[in-house]
């Protein structure tokens, strides 16, 4: 277990390097001379040769590209970022510190509540194949697929924000937080978080009650679960234990490889409802070009989706030592 | 082709698919002509007016018509849907294509270089890439293509491994044939089958991940209309107007169904076994 742990570490070395390059070099696709790009080509700016020298010498833009490159590579494993091009000019590094927090419980609660849900949707419709349950979840599926998340949250802001005027659409506290009690404080918070999950769970749940309800498939028709039936076992132990624990495996790969997908979803989840995450954080240097801010937050957003990729990978030799000694699973 | 209509005809919902996916590609193309008002003439004494029979979806801020503008929108959303899957699976094809047919070293650079990609989440990457370009539909296309094509490259590269083994690859070999014209001629042809279904089901993941850069106000720039910047537009006039967020969105999603319902239909027509492996979480357009 330790040797194929190992291994897989040593095997995301290269992907790491890969990282901070192709991140490097997606900003630096950009036409035209960077300084331009940075001072948005406002002219009072390139104009002003202190200022524009100035820019060059810090971010060693008048070096060659491998250079500058391989000055940035320095600086990252030193865990510095550089600053934000915003006016404020804080480090990135305490930017994202400050962000990461939220982004990482969004994703947390939204996939714990995507398990609790897809996995029993999944063995139920499974095991009641071609019923009128699993005909409502096969549309559930379709059309959850097919729902623009940031469409979804528009609609139940109008519905639960607007008309009902149950729960808030924007932010993570209200204005009078300060002034409630603690529980009120809790309550004030959960209820800004409970549009924001039930959207971002929306798309996902489509998505793992169908793996799950496929896997369960497949797995009801092996025959262990044949013999398992033949010995007499209740139906409800058959499925629950013996089908369960099996169909279940697959999952966590799957769960591995949708994370990238999820934590993009918190781009368009965390910019309509106002979430101060990384996100949002992503958009709003997009539309101010902050460079050091996109490429600090490329590097940690993939590096996290890695090594959360490489647990998922673990976890699965773990539970299924077939992996560990046979090939790798592509 | 004969076994493969008869098993898809039997699909209902992917023939309905299908017949929306035309519909929709016919209002498209003739939305110059069928558009009741000009999308992008505003009217200040109607600004964001209530759907009536003058106006069937209501205004907009400008007062300008939502149905017209919703009907140039879906040629946005066609486009993109088609050249960008276009470009992703172009790419996925040559690459898929090299590693599968000639496996050692160029196989492993580039399935390294798919694990590689794989790992941005994408909307990360599509606003890094995006923030530092000029913001037009062909720049979203080329940007959706390039980031898209790792599931293509993946499906092909896995054919390719299969089918290089078999005797008519072989034949062709002994009769020295280019490795040019034996990918071209007698391997891709065979492999297209799962390549067609996935970018079928590629075309509403590329129309979601556009409308989200459109929403966000990154993708395609106002005053062209596409059905996320309206969705944009009708975000800030959310207590004002629903029907600017209702029906741009109904749009997408009754697209995008039918795409994918279509998709899945050739799917289990052309291979029922290929039902089990197609990954559907990881190709959603985020």
């Amino acid at each position: 277990m330790l040797a194929y742990a190992l291994r897989r570490l040593v095997l995301a070395i290269p992907l790491l390097i890969g990282i901070t390059f192709v991140s490097f070099v997606v900003i630096h696709l950009a036409p035209g001379d960077p300084t331009q790009i940075i001072t948005g080509g406002d002219p009072s700016l390139v104009h002003d040769p202190k200022l524009y020298q100035q820019l060059i010498q810090e971010y060693g833009l008048d070096k060659p590209l491998h250079v500058q490159y391989w000055n940035w590579l320095k600086r990252l494993l030193r865990l510095d970022f550089g600053k934000s091009f915003a006016p404020h000019a804080r480090p990135v590094l305490t930017m994202i510190g400050e962000r990461l927090p939220i982004t990482l419980l969004l994703n947390v609660v939204e996939m714990l509540i995507i398990l609790a849900l897809a996995v029993p949707i999944g063995v139920l419709s499974a095991t009641r194949q071609y019923s009128t349950f699993d005909k409502i979840t096969t549309m559930f599926v379709f059309v959850g697929f097919a729902t623009p998340d940031f469409w979804l949250a528009l609609l139940l802001m109008i519905l639960f924000g607007i008309q009902l005027g149950w729960l808030p659409i924007s932010g993570l506290r209200s204005m009078n937080a300060e002034y409630l009690s603690f529980w009120q404080q809790q309550w004030d918070f959960l209820s800004h978080l409970a549009l924001p999950i039930l959207v971002a769970t929306f798309g996902g749940l489509a998505g793992f009650s169908r793996y799950m309800r496929q896997s369960m498939l497949e797995v009801v028709r092996q025959d262990y679960i044949q013999s398992a039936r033949a010995k007499g076992l209740a139906e409800r132990v058959v499925i629950g234990k013996h089908a369960l624990r099996n169909a279940l495996l697959p999952i966590v790969t799957i769960l591995g490889l949708s994370l990238p997908g999820l934590i993009g979803g918190s781009v368009i989840v965390e910019s309509i409802f106002a979430i101060p995450g990384m996100g949002q954080l992503m958009v709003q240097a997009a539309f101010e070009r902050d460079y050091p801010v996109l490429m600090g937050n490329l590097v940690v957003v993939s590096t996290l989706t890695l090594f959360a990729n490489l647990l998922a990978d673990l976890a699965y030799s773990f539970v299924d030592p077939r992996i560990r000694v046979g090939r790798r699973r592509r | 082709m004969r076994s493969f209509w008869k098993a898809f005809k039997r699909n209902k919902l992917a023939l309905i698919g299908g017949v929306v996916v035309a519909c929709l590609a016919l209002l498209a193309v003739l939305a110059p002509a069928i558009s009741p008002w000009d999308p992008n003439r505003p009217d200040v004494k109607r600004i964001l007016e209530p759907p009536s029979g003058r106006h069937l979806f209501g205004t907009d801020q400008l007062g300008r018509d939502v149905l017209s503008r919703m009907l140039y929108g879906s040629q946005v959303s066609l486009a993109v849907g088609f050249v960008s899957v276009g470009i992703a699976a172009t790419i996925g094809i040559l690459l898929g294509a090299a590693a599968g047919y000639h496996g050692g070293l160029v196989d492993a650079a580039t399935m390294r270089l798919v694990d590689l990609m794989l790992v941005f989440p994408r909307f990360f990457l599509l606003l890094a890439v995006l923030a530092f370009l000029k913001p037009s539909i062909w720049t979203i296309m080329t940007v959706i293509g390039f980031t898209g094509w790792m599931g293509v490259a993946r499906l092909v590269r896995a054919e390719f491994l299969a089918l290089k083994e078999r005797e008519f690859v072989m034949w062709s070999q002994s009769t020295g044939a280019s490795a040019f014209r034996i990918i071209w001629r007698h391997i891709l042809p065979n492999a297209m089958g799962p390549v067609l279904v996935a970018m079928t089901l590629g075309i509403p993941a590329a129309i979601l991940t556009e409308s989200g850069l459109s929403f966000l106000g990154l993708g395609v720039q106002p005053p062209r209309a596409t059905w996320g910047n309206i969705l944009n537009e009708g975000k800030d006039a959310i207590e004002l107007a629903w029907w600017l967020s209702v029906y741009p969105g109904l749009a997408i999603l009754a697209t995008v169904l039918s795409y994918n319902l279509l998709g899945e239909g050739i799917r289990d027509a052309l291979d029922p076994r290929l039902r089990q492996s197609a990954g559907r979480v990881v190709s959603r357009g985020r």
